[in-house]
């Protein structure tokens, strides 16, 4: 993972990805992705369903194990040695319930620990507190998560990110399932965070309230990024269609691997699996 | 009972041993179980109990050819050895996949009895050598056992407590536990090991076909009603403490066997509990469980004006 450690961009880029191959189950899901994001920025990733979005953002964060390439976070190679601390990650949804409850406090809580940091820092009750403020739950700290609604949850999985008032913030669709004034104090939230330096990276299908922060758009298909730059401005298109098509209307070109790829990258791809 | 009896069963040495064996295996064994339960492993400990007894047979037959009196001095350090490899092995396998994990987990099953049984003549020993360890023998605890015992007792408590925040992390989201840099396979092996160290230490009390009940039915009454893993796991122990010391009276004064009535009494409370929880379970703080809407009225304003 660790192949080659070119400090030369430093830590201006918060994230740094090239040539990211993922494999699983038998099937290449990332097939050679670029993603290079500097500080400070904020970047949609874009894409179908199934086009690879939430497998391209836990492959940055190390959740699933690339087959190639290299990935740097905030400067430093993905590793033990990652700058965790400063990394917020919202996935797409909570795991399913396993029967014992956890209470909003103790999923938060969990957001805590770290890299190495394997027990709560002193103070913790007062960060899980303001984080679960933040994300408006506040009053709901002792329910168990396994009770809430998808949006409830959604938002204490927010809060877990935020808890450790990161700089690189990775979110994989957060506010699906949020209702809109929610929708807005997150977007608020993402914005002074965003505002005091921080780098965020959104997949999204519609960016909606998120369209004021977004400077830039990843499109994904196929496991290929298909167009990198300006977000899709015009928003009439997609505003009443279905939302499972997001074209890069920058970039007319067609994917130059277009007709071989179908969507479940057949077992042609497969094979070359090791 | 009369007071003095109570006295009488207290002052006897057999049954003080007992008791603290009996005391240290109800407390841990669910805190263990709790993870177990999260992480969908709940089987996990029925698995390591299996192997466990290749392990006994293994030190019994290490044993004979030292010429160690008892021969079964290695028996329990052997069967922390096969434990804790094949909890390993266990966790390494899940990790690459759920269905190969089941798979692991049959076949330790089959191999483990059939490895403890085979080990066990070769040994010298017989099958019978073997019933104390499958169905528990808590009268025959020694003090070596018992010293055994309460350090590995201590050990998971410990770890197990101690890391408790990051083995709930693992359990509940490991994929978040992945991306957020935590060492994810050695939280996974800790809880595996520690799974392993109970096994060994409730084999005694329970029996290795037993032990896993002791880890998981005292989590299942109280997921019942804790409504936090935290409590959870406390009213476990708790519950855990409590079936085993009852259980292994009621043996003090009944010609019953200590595992299985430990056993059958959790269950039973468990059946109780169950069929009381409409009506006793805590009600729900009392607010309104649907969030507070204010926004709704502002919206509804708007769309009229529009
Ligand atoms: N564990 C897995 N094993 C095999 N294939 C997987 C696995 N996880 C994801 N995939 C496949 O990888 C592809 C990309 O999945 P991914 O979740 O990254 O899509 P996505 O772009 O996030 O989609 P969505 O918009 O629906 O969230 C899909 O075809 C999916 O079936
Ligand atoms: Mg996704």
């Amino acid at each position: 993972m660790s192949a080659d450690r070119t400090d030369a961009t430093g830590p201006t880029n918060a994230v740094e990805a090239h040539g990211v191959e993922v494999t699983l189950g038998g099937s290449r899901i990332l097939l050679g992705v670029d993603v290079v994001v500097p500080a400070g920025e904020v970047v949609a990733l874009l894409g179908t369903n199934g086009s690879g979005k939430s497998t391209l953002v836990r492959a940055l964060l190390g959740a699933v194990p690339l087959s190639a390439g290299t990935v740097h976070l905030l400067g430093e190679p993905l590793g033990p040695r990652a700058p965790w601390s400063r990394i917020g990650y919202v996935p797409q949804r909570m795991p399913a319930s396993s029967g014992v409850s956890a209470t909003a406090v103790e999923v938060v809580a969990s957001g805590l620990l770290h890299g190495r940091a394997l027990r709560p820092p002193r103070g913790w009750r007062t960060r899980v507190r303001a984080a679960l403020d933040a994300v408006g739950m506040a009053g709901h700290e002792r329910r168990p998560v396994q009770e809430m609604s998808g949006g409830q949850q959604q938002r204490v999985l927010i809060a877990r990110a935020l808890v450790r008032e990161p700089e690189l913030l990775v979110l994989d669709e957060p506010t699906s399932g949020i209702d809109v004034p929610t929708q807005a104090t997150f977007v608020d939230t993402v914005a002074r965070l965003h505002g005091q330096g921080a780098t965020v990276v959104v997949i999204l299908h519609e960016l909606g309230p998120f369209e004021p922060l977004i400077q830039r758009a990843v499109v994904l298909r196929h496991g290929r990024v298909v167009h990198d730059g300006l977000p899709p401005r015009p928003r009439l298109d997609h505003a009443g269609a279905t939302h499972h098509h997001e074209h890069a209307h920058h970039d007319p070109d067609p994917p130059p691997t277009g007709p071989a790829l179908g969507p479940t990258l057949g077992p042609t791809l497969g094979m070359e699996a090791p | 009972m009369s007071w003095d009896a109570v006295v009488e069963m207290l002052s006897s040495p057999l049954m003080q041993r007992a008791l603290l064996a009996a005391i240290l295996v109800g407390a841990t064994a669910p805190i263990v179980g709790t993870f177990l339960v999260q992480r969908r492993m709940a089987l996990m400990g029925d698995g390591i109990g299996h192997v466990a007894l290749t392990g006994v047979a293994l030190g019994w037959l290490i044993g004979t050819w030292a010429d160690l009196v008892p021969q079964d001095t290695l028996a329990i350090p052997g069967a922390v050895v096969a434990a804790v490899v094949g909890s390993i092995v266990i966790e390494l396998v899940r990790e690459r996949g759920r269905t190969s994990g089941d798979l692991a987990l049959a076949l330790m099953f089959y191999g483990g009895i059939a490895g403890g049984v085979l080990l066990i003549k070769v040994a010298g020993g017989t099958n019978a050598s073997l019933v104390s360890y499958l169905f528990g023998s808590i009268s025959t605890v020694s003090t070596t056992d018992l010293w055994w015992m309460v350090a590995l007792a201590a050990l998971v408590l410990v770890v197990g407590i101690g890391l408790r925040v990051a083995l709930f992390t693992v359990s509940h989201d490991e994929e978040f536990a992945r991306a957020s840099g935590l060492p994810t396979r050695w939280l996974a092996i800790t809880l595996a090991t520690l799974a392993a160290l109970t096994v060994t230490v409730a084999m005694r009390v329970v029996g290795l076909l037993l032990v896993s009940a002791i880890m998981i039915v005292p989590v299942a009454i109280a997921q019942l009603y804790a409504r936090s893993f935290g409590r959870t796991m406390v009213a476990a122990s708790v519950t855990g403490v409590s079936v085993s010391v009852v259980g292994l009276v009621l043996t003090y004064w009944n010609d019953i066997p200590p595992g299985a009535t430990i056993v059958v009494l959790a269950i039973a409370v468990y059946a109780v509990a169950a069929g009381l929880r409409p009506a006793l379970r805590r009600p729900v703080p009392a607010h309104d469980p649907h969030p507070d809407l204010p926004d709704d009225v502002v919206l509804a304003r708007e769309d009229t004006r529009d």
